[in-house]
């Protein structure tokens, strides 16, 4: 572990930018977090924090100069990995013949130019995100280009969470708050009278930035008060999902009525899954110019929650507000880990805080619990 | 050209060869890889996604016979955008193809068992395949019953080749329609009522069962009543399909992805999420 000053920051950028990274990082913006290019230390969210709760947001100034003292924003790192909008076929046709071509994942003309990003403050949370969306998108049987190409170039520097929202619950999904595997750098920031980072190198492109940059071998002091700056993160949590047995408690549970319950709630405005950094699904699109003579398919977000994305001829399998929710919750929470051998749920949060009706995950999970243990006292 | 055309979201142009109308909503196109010089090996059961120039890109089953990749052939009932378009399809016209995807029938699982093909509607068309396949090979099997049921006379897929099928002395078809009209002389009901009769040993039978989900419930049900047991019951799904490669999430049941774990699961794979509505 090493220990880099606040006043390095710069220099770690800049390093990065040389090597033809374009940085992506937390950024302040109409009175949220979002992700966005940024150049500098100075683009980051300094000094802010931010108050979450269900369907409740709002951004606060800290008592310090953190540049990575917040949670997570609704914005997730996936749109650069998976883009909102990906172009997939360019299409021609010429007489009764046809010409269909992918645009290379590297081309400009994908809707999303393809650069070698280094991501800034990646929360545990989100990295251990990244990783499941690796096993949707590389490591199930069909790889995404798109996805493997930008991947590949990715440079991550991780920041292990020194202050949790009252949504957050990543330490009950075993993802944070602290950065395990899966970065380049990791850092730890102790904000206060001095203000350092202590650092950790998770890959040869990680040490590599890491030795050209001004470091010293970190002193007991500061790994244990980096520690303690987890841990605050740990004892400040705002919810927690009890994860034992949950896959077969959801899978077992298709008629609870909880599900009709909750469903009465929700809006169906998908924003849960747009918000959410493991959600997958996608859409296409055709379109035509309006001689007929080419023709485009794109990509696009698509979730579980709208009517078309079960529709077959004759009507929508789930059609009922209720069994939206439940492939919801149970592909998220059970259906996941017999798909890619984890749970879909990194407990960032982002669905509760974002719902505007404020549902919340955990205690969907906590009722369905709750009454099927009454049913089994009953039965015993 | 890209070799294989089922891990890309990039379809390939095929020219249509032939055209058949099959009945009043429902024809079979015969595709060949443009260049003429290439195959595209199947098993039956899978699909292909068919792409209509700017229209849109649709699931379906191949229908044709495995023992000839060179001929890429679909069954399609005419139900909405695409297989519209696709309708108005005519000779050298061009169609993009990806595929093929997809878990294929048993059929040599069941070597040395009787065979029970059942078809509701325009489920006859995945099943052909089979069909092909396993008369090819006769003597392999038991028993061979054919069941398959439609809503009307006039629905009938298949025509000449069901009549062929019915003159062998080797092979047990039966028909019945939903509703008859004058002049039909054959089994009036649904397809389920077929199954008490077929000449089978159900201790060692393979039913391949296609339909809509309800016809399948119905006919699991009948041939589970008949003692053939779940391992042995093959059924073919079908969801909202995007990709094909388990990437868009849209075929999602239960678990699985019908798009690669299915479209044909044995039926103890799925029997959990078999009777839920709408999972
Ligand atoms: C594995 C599989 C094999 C199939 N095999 C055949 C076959 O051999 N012959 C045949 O006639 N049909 C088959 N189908 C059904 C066929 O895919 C649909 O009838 C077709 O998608 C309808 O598209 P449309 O644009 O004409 O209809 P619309 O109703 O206009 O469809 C709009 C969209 O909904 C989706 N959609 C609609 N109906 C279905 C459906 N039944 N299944 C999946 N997605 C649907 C499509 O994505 C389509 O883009 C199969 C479906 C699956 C999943
Ligand atoms: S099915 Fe729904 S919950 Fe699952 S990945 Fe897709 S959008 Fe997310
Ligand atoms: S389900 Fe909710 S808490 Fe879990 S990863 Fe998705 S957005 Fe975050
Ligand atoms: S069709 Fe896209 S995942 Fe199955």
């Amino acid at each position: 572990m090493f220990t880099v000053d606040r006043t390095n920051v710069d220099q770690l950028f800049r390093l990065l930018q040389q090597k033809g990274y374009t940085l992506i990082g937390p950024t302040v913006r109409d009175g949220a977090l979002i992700l966005d290019a940024i150049s500098s230390a100075s683009d980051l969210p300094v000094g802010w924090t931010d108050d979450q709760g269900p369907a409740h947001y709002r951004l606060r100034r800290r008592d310090d100069a953190s540049l990575f003292g917040y949670s997570v924003g609704a914005h997730s790192w996936k749109r650069y990995l998976f883009p909102p909008a990906v172009k997939l076929v360019d299409a021609r046709r010429q007489g009764r013949s046809m010409d269909c071509t992918s645009p290379s994942p590297d081309s400009a003309s994908q809707g999303t130019p393809l650069k070698k990003y280094a991501f800034i403050g990646v929360k545990p949370c989100e990295l251990n995100a990244i990783l499941i969306q690796d096993k949707v998108f590389l490591g199930s049987g069909t790889v995404d280009p798109f996805y493997k190409a930008a991947r590949e170039r990715l440079f991550i520097v991780a920041a292990n969470c020194t202050q949790a929202s009252g949504t957050c619950f990543c330490a009950s999904m075993d993802a944070g708050p602290r950065a395990q595997r899966g970065f380049d750098l990791a850092i730890t920031e102790v904000a206060g009278k001095q203000h350092y980072f202590v650092i950790d190198a998770g890959s040869k492109k990680g040490t590599e930035i890491l030795l050209e940059l001004p470091h010293r071998k970190s002193s007991q002091q500061e790994l244990d008060e980096a520690a303690r700056r987890v841990q605050k993160a740990t004892d400040q949590m705002g919810r927690q999902l009890d994860t034992a047995g949950v896959r077969d408690l959801l899978l077992k549970n298709p008629e609870h009525p909880r599900w009709e319950e909750v469903s009465q709630r929700c809006l169906n405005c998908a924003n849960c899954t747009l918000v959410c950094p493991t959600c997958f699904c996608s859409s296409v699109e055709d379109t035509t110019d309006l001689a007929g003579k080419t023709a485009e398919r794109w990509r696009r977000w698509d979730s579980c929650f709208t009517l078309d994305f079960s529709y077959i001829h004759g009507g929508c399998i789930r059609s009922s507000g209720k069994s939206r929710f439940r492939q919801w919750m149970t592909h998220k929470l059970a259906s996941w880990n017999d798909q890619f051998g984890s749970s879909g749920c990194v407990g960032c949060g982002r669905c509760i805080t974002w719902c505007p009706v404020g549902i919340d995950i955990t205690e969907e999970v906590r009722a369905i619990r709750g009454t099927k243990r009454q049913e089994q006292l009953m039965h015993s | 050209m890209n070799d294989s055309l089922n891990s890309t979201m990039v379809p390939t142009p095929f020219r249509v060869q032939r055209v058949r109308r099959e009945t009043h909503d429902t024809f079979t196109l015969e595709l060949r890889p443009p260049d003429g010089s290439r195959t595209l090996p199947f098993a039956p059961g899978q699909f292909n996604m068919l792409y209509m120039f700017g229209v849109g890109e649709v699931p379906i089953s191949i229908s044709g016979d495995p023992s000839h990749p060179e001929r890429i052939v679909h069954t399609t009932r005419v139900v909405g955008t695409v297989t519209r378009a696709m309708h108005t399809l005519k000779p050298s016209d061009s169609l993009g193809v990806r595929g093929p995807f997809g878990t294929p029938w048993p059929v040599e699982k069941a070597y040395g068992s009787d065979i029970m093909i059942i078809a509701g509607g325009i489920g006859l068309a995945p099943l052909r395949p089979a069909v092909y396949q396993i008369l090819s090979q006769r003597e392999k099997f038991g028993k061979v019953v054919i069941l398959s049921g439609t809503r009307t006379p006039a629905d009938i897929l298949f025509r000449k080749e069901m009549e062929q099928w019915r003159s062998r002395f080797d092979v047990d078809l039966f028909t019945t329609v939903d509703r008859a009209m004058s002049g039909w002389k054959g089994n009036v009901g649904v397809v389920t009522t077929l199954i008490s009769r077929a000449p089978v040993d159900p201790q060692n039978s393979v039913a391949m069962v296609c339909g809509p989900e309800v016809m399948m419930r119905f006919t699991v049900m009948e041939l589970q009543k008949r003692g053939i047991g779940g391992d042995r019951i093959y059924v073919s799904m079908e969801r909202n399909m995007k990709c094909g490669l388990g990437l868009c999430g849209h075929c999602q049941y239960g678990p699985t992805f019908v798009c690669k774990d299915g479209p044909v699961y044995p039926f103890n794979r799925i029997k959990d999420y078999f009777a839920i509505r709408e999972i």
